[in-house]
């Protein structure tokens, strides 16, 4: 029986051959199908030659978690072949480039074998080395628009838009993509029993990754400064920015920009750079990953002690120290939530997908300055990196930046003194004043004591009596930070919590497990400090399965420390292998642990 | 540090600059340092230059590191936005602070420990983007606070004031910024304020990194007969090659030296910087022969002071980035905005 829009497919290839735009084509056309569809790029830390995977899943009901067992395999790689051969479901298929012959060790009862001859077939139609290897992925797309029933005229389509101004490369690609098309037409029987049908489900959606949605949420905010150290897989997001910035931060007459980017000598100076403009009044961020925030401690602990606003977005890999760097996980969120030595706690939002990624980039600028204080925004490589099916974005025009307590020159003609720490209304909160607008409004910035007035101290009383404050401040901050999300259902007494990009595998889950017969509550954390809807949730459950992606249970130390939640009643569900998760990691470890608990 | 305040109260009668400010409204708050301190000599030089161009101290703002030099920010122009950032990353801060307002002006205080040692490769892209500070080095060779360890500025062979030899080679900030590219670099001595005011009123009006090397005697760990860096080793040995005038914009240039030795050189601001050479070959916008000219004196034991190179066409951060004219600080919101609109509009390349 055909399964229609409802399969998941794997490209194997080497980095650096143009296999990237071929699979990008793929996804598009599917997703211009009406049909939705997730990518996700399993690539190496390399420029040219080691291995890459593309894996594309189509569902109809919208899942976007990964699933780690394929229908069809496109194994154009020959150095994984025993590793692709392996990762094929039974009774599934396998695509290979038949120019040469198959090695019988790969060669799997249970699987239905593809050969298409592509380079062959492109090596006679196309001269040149370069153009040979380019046009050999896209003839693949050609063979499984076949094989997969993809409208061939929406790949037309999309290739006008790409080469539109390039007729020459228009017609190459044209042409690749007929060879793979026509030869799988004539050899195999299409499409296969796993097939696309249009739908009329992404009308309204988007495909987009999620450092561009950030990148965009700090255009929207308007973010005037971004200091950064290139680091995988945060990079892309100051490069999505930096293009946005040209197209949209130009001043029309002098063809200045209205931003800097500066590009630092590490991330000490990155956050450096951005705590100084943000002290100057920019709304200025950095983003990074786990090494990044490392380095930026000692900064940190300044900007939080001091209360200069900065926004950082840590787009999380596999750690510790260099890690897999091109994995990911969610391994950074205890040294977010506390970074830097002495007592600290931070402002941190974790957003699950692109979307949110666009929203509470927007939203971290008018934390960072109301509450006058780091704000970190958790991401990962697979919401950075990878193509998501997204509602379309909305902005509010109405929106104006929450600049927070800064007094005016007006404001201080008005004021007899100026004194940086002192909380007249009692919210913890302290105005603070912008250099070079009013000669009252000067005072010391300083890492070192300070007491309420900004001055110098070393008497323990002063002290406690601002950092208590500070922590009141933070403390507050958990009623202005995204809520979490939650889902119910009649008579469930277990509960299950998650955090940013595990959603997808947990909504999925939660689904088949439901369907089984099993009642769980759902609860995904956006913001830190965390409200009090967060230990009312885990209150009212028996017991939380706490699903993340590390080794150590991060979320749920997290959650025990500052809800004070009994650890017997948190129950530790984990993935870390550098994979997004996939839903069977989920119903697998709920299981496990219910059968342990039977 | 700054809890010991000083009376603001100024006898009429003081002289006042062309905005009608006294010399004390540019001071700060009552020093902390050991007596005697060169460092204290240094803010008192900043104070004049300060008052002496009449720059509205609310308009300036002061940045510094961790460390004895570190502290003196606090020590003058007290209605400046001040910055005590954390060790050696003073350059990161101000970097970003004249990204986002270029309409201040900037002062970075360091020392030798903090831009040489733990802060040495931010001091090195600092040059590199030619942020538009003025940035005082003040070099005691010596760590003051944690009582008397070398710095990486010591020269090898110098004893400590326990008797300690140093056996490392010594960074000299002056070379380093010079072989960076650095647009303006000049040394001084804590002792010789005559030489030091101008030299800091030219590195305020230069647009760019103005680096200036302040030798400045430490007298607590670092003022003994076996160190080259104090008072008594440094006035024998200082040779001045260029002597620095600094014209304000709008001053009329008098002819009081000899033309064949003076040389004025036009800053952005309109104010012009007179160097008069002291020493015969000695050519202060000539990067190489600077260099090779404080390397051969330094074999002789000499430390070469004066505004040693200036560069008359310096691009600063601003230029390299490309940015408008307006603060990005005060960019109002519409500009900066697309709106719901253009969004709607440029989603549609991710369809």
């Amino acid at each position: 029986m055909p399964r229609t829009n409802d399969f998941a497919f794997k490209i194997a290839t080497a980095n650096g051959t143009g296999s990237a735009s071929a699979n990008g084509l793929i996804m598009q056309a599917i997703f211009r199908m009406g049909i939705p569809v997730t990518g996700k790029n399993v690539f190496p830390s390399n420029i040219q030659g080691l291995p890459t995977w593309y894996e594309i899943r189509v569902s109809q009901k919208g899942y976007t978690a990964r699933i780690p067992e394929f229908d069809l395999m496109v194994a154009l790689n020959p150095a994984t072949y025993v590793k692709d051969v392996a990762e094929v479901r039974s009774g599934g298929w396998l695509m290979y480039d038949s120019s040469w012959p198959l090695d019988a060790t790969l060669i799997r009862q249970d699987l239905t074998y593809i050969g298409i001859p592509l380079a062959e077939m492109c090596n006679a139609r196309f001269t040149g080395m370069r153009e040979r290897i380019l046009m050999k992925n896209i003839a693949y797309a050609g063979a499984l628009a076949a094989l997969l029933q993809i409208d061939s005229g929406i790949v037309r389509a999309l290739l006008k838009e790409k080469y539109g101004r390039k007729p020459a490369l228009m017609e190459s690609n044209q042409q690749a993509v007929d060879i793979g098309y026509d030869y799988a037409t004539a050899n195999f029987d299409c499409p296969l029993a796993i097939r696309l049908a249009p739908l009329e489900k992404t009308a309204d959606a988007i495909l987009i990754d999620g450092n561009t949605a950030a990148a965009l949420g700090c255009l929207y905010a308007g973010a005037t400064v971004g200091a950064w150290y290139p680091i995988t897989p945060a990079t892309s997001l100051m490069e999505a920015f930096k293009g946005f910035c040209q197209k949209y931060r130009q001043e029309p007459e002098t063809n200045r920009n209205r931003y800097a980017i500066l590009q630092a000598e590490d991330e000490i100076a990155a956050i450096g750079m951005v705590i100084g403009a943000s002290w100057a009044g920019a709304r200025a961020f950095t983003p990074t990953s786990g090494p990044g925030i490392s380095l930026m401690n000692e900064f940190l602990g300044l900007a939080y002690y001091a209360e200069v606003p900065a926004v950082l977005f840590d787009v999380q890999r596999t750690g510790p120290s260099t890690g897999m760097p091109t994995r990911t996980q969610q391994g950074d969120l205890m040294m977010c939530a506390y970074a830097s030595h002495g007592d600290t706690r931070h402002i941190c939002l974790y957003p699950a997908d692109p979307r949110e990624a666009f929203e509470f980039a927007a939203a971290a600028f008018d934390l960072a300055e109301r509450f006058q204080t780091p704000v970190f925004v958790l991401t990962d490589l697979d919401i950075g990196m990878n193509d998501w099916m997204i509602p379309k974005l909305s902005w509010d025009d109405s929106y104006r930046p929450d600049r927070g307590k800064v007094l005016s020159a007006e404001q201080l003609d008005e004021v007899r003194t100026f004194s940086r720490y002192l909380d007249t209304d009692g919210d913890g909160i302290t105005a603070r004043t912008l250099p070079g607008v009013h000669p009252k409004g000067a005072f010391f910035t300083r890492g070192s004591g300070h007491n309420r007035f900004g001055g110098y101290t070393e008497d323990g009383d002063e002290y406690v009596e601002v950092v208590d404050r500070i922590d009141r401040k933070i403390q507050r901050a958990a009623r202005a930070v995204p809520a979490p999300i939650l889902q119910t259902m009649p008579g469930a007494r277990l509960g299950l919590v998650t955090v940013g990009g595990c959603h997808a595998a947990c909504v999925e889950a939660l689904d088949i497990l439901a369907a089984e017969g099993m009642a769980i509550d759902y609860m995904r954390v956006r913001g830190f400090p965390f409200g009090e809807e967060v230990a009312r949730f885990l209150e009212a459950h028996e017991a939380s399965f706490v699903v993340e992606q590390n080794r150590d249970g991060q979320l749920r130390n997290l959650l025990m420390l500052e809800t004070g939640t009994a650890a017997e009643k948190l129950e530790s569900v984990r993935y870390y292998g550098g994979f997004p998760m996939s839903a069977h990691h989920v119903i697998s470890g709920v299981k496990a642990k219910l059968e342990k608990a039977a | 540090m700054t809890y010991i305040s000083k009376p603001t109260v100024h006898h009429p009668a003081l002289q006042k600059n062309a905005i009608g400010l006294v010399r004390r409204e540019y001071e700060g708050a009552m020093t902390t340092l050991c007596a005697g301190c060169g460092h204290d000599s240094i803010t008192a030089a900043i104070i004049q230059a300060f008052w002496e161009l009449s720059i509205p101290p609310h308009k300036v703002a002061k940045l510094s590191g961790i460390g004895c030099s570190s502290k003196t920010p606090a020590y003058f122009l007290r209605e400046a936005h001040g910055f005590n950032g954390v060790h050696g990353r003073m350059p990161a801060l101000v970097t970003g602070a004249n990204a986002a307002n270029r309409d201040i002006i900037y002062i970075g205080v360091s020392g030798d420990g903090d831009s040489l040692s733990i802060g040495l490769g931010h001091l090195c892209h600092a040059i590199r983007r030619n942020v538009n500070v003025l940035y005082v080095l003040e070099n005691n060779g010596v760590y003051g606070l944690t009582k008397g360890q070398f710095s990486a500025s010591a020269d090898p062979g110098s004893t400590s004031k326990k008797g300690e030899a140093n056996t490392m080679e010594a960074i000299d900030g002056a070379l380093l910024a010079l072989s960076l590219g650095a647009t303006f670099v000049a040394r001084g001595f804590s002792g010789d304020k005559a030489q030091l005011v101008p030299m800091i009123k030219a590195g305020l009006s230069h647009q760019g990194f103005a680096f200036i090397d302040v030798i400045s005697p430490c007298v607590t760990f670092n003022d003994h007969d076996g160190s080259t860096k104090s008072y008594a080793y440094t006035r024998e040995r200082n040779v001045e090659v260029v002597q620095a005038d600094f014209v304000p914009h709008a001053q009329a240039i008098t002819t009081e030296y000899d033309p064949g030795t003076v040389r004025s050189v036009l800053l952005h601001d309109g104010s012009w910087v007179r160097l008069r050479k002291v020493a015969d070959q000695y050519d202060p916008t000539d990067r190489d022969r600077a260099y090779a000219f404080i390397r051969e004196r330094q074999k002789h034991g000499e430390v070469v002071t004066g505004l040693l190179y200036i560069s008359p066409d310096s691009s600063d951060l601003h230029e390299q980035c490309n940015t408008v004219a307006t603060p990005l600080t005060q960019l109002p919101h519409e500009q900066l905005c697309p709106g719901s609109a253009e969004l709607e509009k440029l989603q549609a390349r991710f369809r």
